[in-house]
Formats: structure tokens, sequence, C-alpha cells
């Protein structure tokens, strides 16, 4: 029971003595040099060396909690594994997470594989991105954190995410885009009545332009001061596939690459059920992908480098045209550390990712998802990847978000009168049709 | 050569509480010993023990990222507005 300072910084300063009675975690600390911190709403070692900060939980009050037993009784959500979640009382359960885990037979032949799974966050509940995760637990914190007002600064999902939650939640909201987002994901954010902010600049500047907001207006953001908390709802997508897999650990995993976050907290997610009991011990092997337009992770990786130099994005990727990612040490750190690979490809092989996922797996994904699937061909094609390994693909988004990327790469309907000679003719043509270039390989 | 500096908030206690100062600097080094003067103990904060800006520390000049530019020796000139920024995550 550890008193905890919160600070509401919505329309005031104000600190008060709390029990974090029903929650398992115990304050703050930085990744960087440990230095500890109260569970109140910040990001960065200020006292020290500006690392970011993480969560401190108490493992052995967890242990005592939770079993595969009590975790499959839970809600088909998040929450079920809620005391791995930093979080003190009742969540804002809009039902996200607990989302399909695809033995995906048809892709895995196109490709060489024999064990490939897709972990399929583009169907996650309530806007069809990992996003719902992450916001879900970033608002449920910032209620109790005192906010009234939540904003972000976003690629698109999780701007979309927040406006949503906070909707649902009746929290005022104000988001920061880049002006030049794809315009699903722009209505897919108006709809929910936020102010929206068109930025115009990449998404690097928009965050620059947050972190400036967040000094002086004292709003929750999520992804700045709310950060700690809000990126520990990446850990379920590493939790729900070891529990869809059968309480067993994959032996590759290959996810995308924005802010290197979504990586190392799957991981995360992994080594905290190691920790407590709930599945054993084995080598994973983790895989990034990144779109050549905005590689910062993969040119580091690739040069042997522990540093990101940033990049200006330029990428129809936008969802992970990060230039300047704040975690990608560590994901480069993760992926040596464990075999793995990070690589990137081009714009052309990302569209030729979305069309092979869509063909072979009814799975429609956004770009990031065509990268993910176009760095899995890629690895295997290099040999990186071990046909006989089971491998998760993690699809973070939904292509209907994105349909621009791919507009113009999906041909036409044929348009036909109501008669049986019109199809007759139509499906005569459509039985030679430049189609067959797609995909030269059968399945 | 009056360069405006935006304060993060965990910085703005060594500036009692001001979120942007003033200083005179010609390039983005001479800023950063500019700004120990004025607010003693800020540069332990701002760069490591080589003199370097700390990793997770994001500097632009107006609004360019001086990893862009020419890292801790970009020049200044008058009007200039420094931005400090600790890295976020996105996206």
């Amino acid at each position: 029971m550890l008193p905890a300072l919160l600070v509401c910084r919505d329309s005031c300063f104000r600190a008060v003595t709390a029990t974090l009675s029903r929650s398992t975690f115990t304050g703050l600390r930085c990744k960087e040099c440990g230095h500890p911190y109260e569970a109140s709403a910040r990001h960065v070692c200020e006292d020290v060396c500006f690392g970011p900060l993480e969560v401190v939980y108490d493992y052995d009050a967890i242990r005592a909690r939770v079993s595969r037993a009590s975790i499959e009784a839970g809600p088909t959500s998040i929450w079920r594994y809620r005391e791995f979640l930093p979080i003190e009382g009742d969540p804002i359960d809009v039902g996200t997470g607990f989302t399909p885990l695809l033995k995906a037979n048809r892709l895995a032949r196109r490709l060489g594989l024999k064990n490939l799974y897709i972990k399929n966050d583009g169907v996650n509940m309530p806007t069809l991105s990992f996003k719902d995760r992450v916001v879900s637990v970033a608002l449920t914190r910032a209620r109790e954190l005192g906010f009234t007002t939540v904003s972000c600064a976003s690629t698109g999902n999780l701007a979309n995410s927040t406006a949503a939650i906070a909707a649902h939640a009746g929290m005022e909201c104000c988001v920061f885009i880049p002006s030049d987002l794809e315009m699903g994901k722009v209505l897919g954010t108006l709809i929910y009545n936020p102010t929206l902010m068109a930025v115009k600049g990449n998404y690097d500047q928009v965050n620059r332009l947050c972190s400036e907001v967040a000094n002086t207006y004292g709003w929750g953001f999520v992804n700045i001061n709310l950060r700690p908390y809000y990126s520990e709802g990446s850990k379920t997508l590493g939790y729900e596939v070891i529990e869809q897999l059968g309480w067993q650990l994959p032996d590759h995993i290959v996810a995308p690459l924005a802010s290197g976050s979504l990586f190392t907290k799957i991981r995360k997610g992994f080594d905290e059920f190691i920790k407590v009991g709930l599945v054993d011990e084995k080598p994973v092997r983790f895989s990034g992908a990144q779109a050549e337009g905005c590689s910062p992770i993969a040119q580091a990786f690739a040069e042997g480098r522990d540093f990101i130099t940033p990049v200006k994005p330029n990428t129809i990727a936008k969802s992970i045209a990060i230039g300047n990612p704040a975690d990608g040490p560590y994901a480069i750190d993760l992926a040596r550390r464990t075999n793995g690979s990070i690589a990137a490809v081009s714009d052309q092989e990302i569209i030729d990712g979305i069309k092979l996922l869509a063909e072979t797996e009814g799975v429609f994904t956004e770009t990031a998802g065509g990268t993910t699937i176009a760095v899995l061909k890629k690895l295997v094609e290099e040999g990186k990847i071990d046909p006989g390994e089971t491998t998760v693909a993690y699809i973070t988004g939904n292509g209907l978000k994105t349909t621009e990327a791919v507009a113009s790469s999906v041909g036409e309907p044929y348009t036909i009168e109501p008669q049986l000679a019109s199809f007759n003719a139509a499906w005569e043509r459509a039985q030679s049709l430049h189609r067959a270039s797609w995909e030269p390989i059968s399945v | 050569m009056a360069i405006q500096v935006l304060i993060p908030t965990p910085l703005q206690k060594f500036t009692s509480d001001q979120s942007s100062v003033e200083l005179e600097a010609t390039n983005v080094d001479g800023l950063l010993q500019a700004m120990e003067g004025r607010f003693p103990g800020i540069l332990a904060r701002l760069t490591d023990e080589n003199g370097k800006l700390r990793r997770f520390l994001n500097v632009y000049v107006n609004s360019e990222d001086i990893r862009f530019l020419d890292n801790q020796a970009t020049a200044l000139a008058d009007g200039d507005e420094v931005s400090i920024v600790p890295a976020v995550a996105g996206g």
C-alpha cells in the first residue's frame, strides 16, 4: 500500500494522498537510471537523466492473485489482465482487446511457413486498431488522476481511439494530427466530436507542438504525460497471444515499428507471464518492420548502431511514420538480444503485403499491417525465419481507414447490365484478367 | 543575439517556473552555457558528463531538430526560438 501523490493539472494543482488499494503497481521508475517517482502524471526522469519512466509492479501480489483459471474467467477484453495494468479502480471498458489469433494456413503456404498466426487488431474495439488498448488504459488512469480533458499527438489511429473512448467516458478531448492524414482517419476522429487540430507538419512536428501545449495547458496527453500508463496497454498483445496459443509462447514475432513502444511492450507482456508462472520460459525472437520511407530504427539496426538518427518521413505508411522514435534504442536492443531482425520495405512492397494478406486470409489491413506482412515475406526469403517456427505477425490496424493507399492497385468492378448475356461476357473476360499478374503463384 | 528558449515543465523548477526565457548566444552549445550561467544546475540535466545533450532530449531551432542542422554547433541568430522537448512516444 503505497501512498501516491496524485496531481490534477487540469484546472489546478492539488496533492492528495491516496492508497492504491486495488492496484498492483507501486509507482514509476526511470528505465535508464532506475530513479523512483510517485505514480503521478509524468513521463520523464526529470530529477536525473530525462530517460523514460515505466510503471513498477508488485509481482508477488500479482502472483498471489492470478492464475490461468482466474484470467480465463475474466471478461473477453484487456481487463481480464487488469492485475497487470496500472489502474486503481474500475476501468473504462469499451470491449477493447481479445481480438482473433488466426491460424494463417494459406498465407503460410504462400510464404513457405508451417505455423503462422495473425494477431488481428484490425478488428479491435471500438476504433479498429491496437491503439484502443493503450487508450483504454491511459484514459482510465487519466480519470483517476483527476484529468477532465485528454489529448494526444497522433498519426491517425491514436486520434480515433482517444476521441472515441473520451466520448464514451464523457471527457473533453482535443487531439492533434498531421494535416495530410488519410480521410478515413480524419473522419474517424471528427465523428466523436473532439476538437481536432490538423497541424501543417509531420508527426514529429506535431509531437513537439503537443509537448509545448502540455507544458501550458495541463491536459492529460495520453502519449506524453500519461505515457508510462498508456504504453502498458500494449502488453496485452503479448498476454493474449500466449493465452490463445494454449498458454505457450511463440517462437518468433513480427511487429511494426513506429516509436518502438509496442514492440518492447509485447516482450514485457511475455516476461511478466513468465515471471508470475503463467507460462514456461523459452526463447522468442523479435523482428520489427518499417517502411523504407521512414526507417530510422531499421537503418540503425543495419549499421550496428545503438542510437537513432532521426529522419524525415516520406511513405504511404503514415501510421508508423515517426522519424524520431522515442523507444527506438530499446527496439534495436530487443531484436539483437533475441536474434531477431529489423527490416524495411518499399511502399510498393507494402501495398503488395496488404493485398497478399487480404487475398490469402480475408484480412484487410492498413499500411502498417502491409509493412509487417512485407517484412515477414522478406525475412522468410532471406532465411531469417525458420519455416517450422511458430510465428505470430501482429496486424495493428484496419485497411478501411487507409483505402487511398490501395485504391489504384485493386482494379475496378465490372459494370454489367442486369442480363445473363452481359454477365457471361464479363465472366469470360474476367477469366483472362490481368489480376493474375498480381499473384503469379497459386496457393 | 536575443534567443527565446522554451523550457519544458520538468526543467521549470530551475527557471522559477518560467516556461520561456530570453538569453544571449551564438550557437546551441553557447546557449547551454548561458542557461547554466543564469540557472545553475540546469546543464547537468541537459547534458551528460561529456557535455553531449542527453539522448532522450530533443532540441529544435525554429522548429527544426538540431540533428538535421549542425547539432550542438548549430548557429543561432537574433530572434531565433529554441525549444527543448523530452522525447515522447507515438503515434
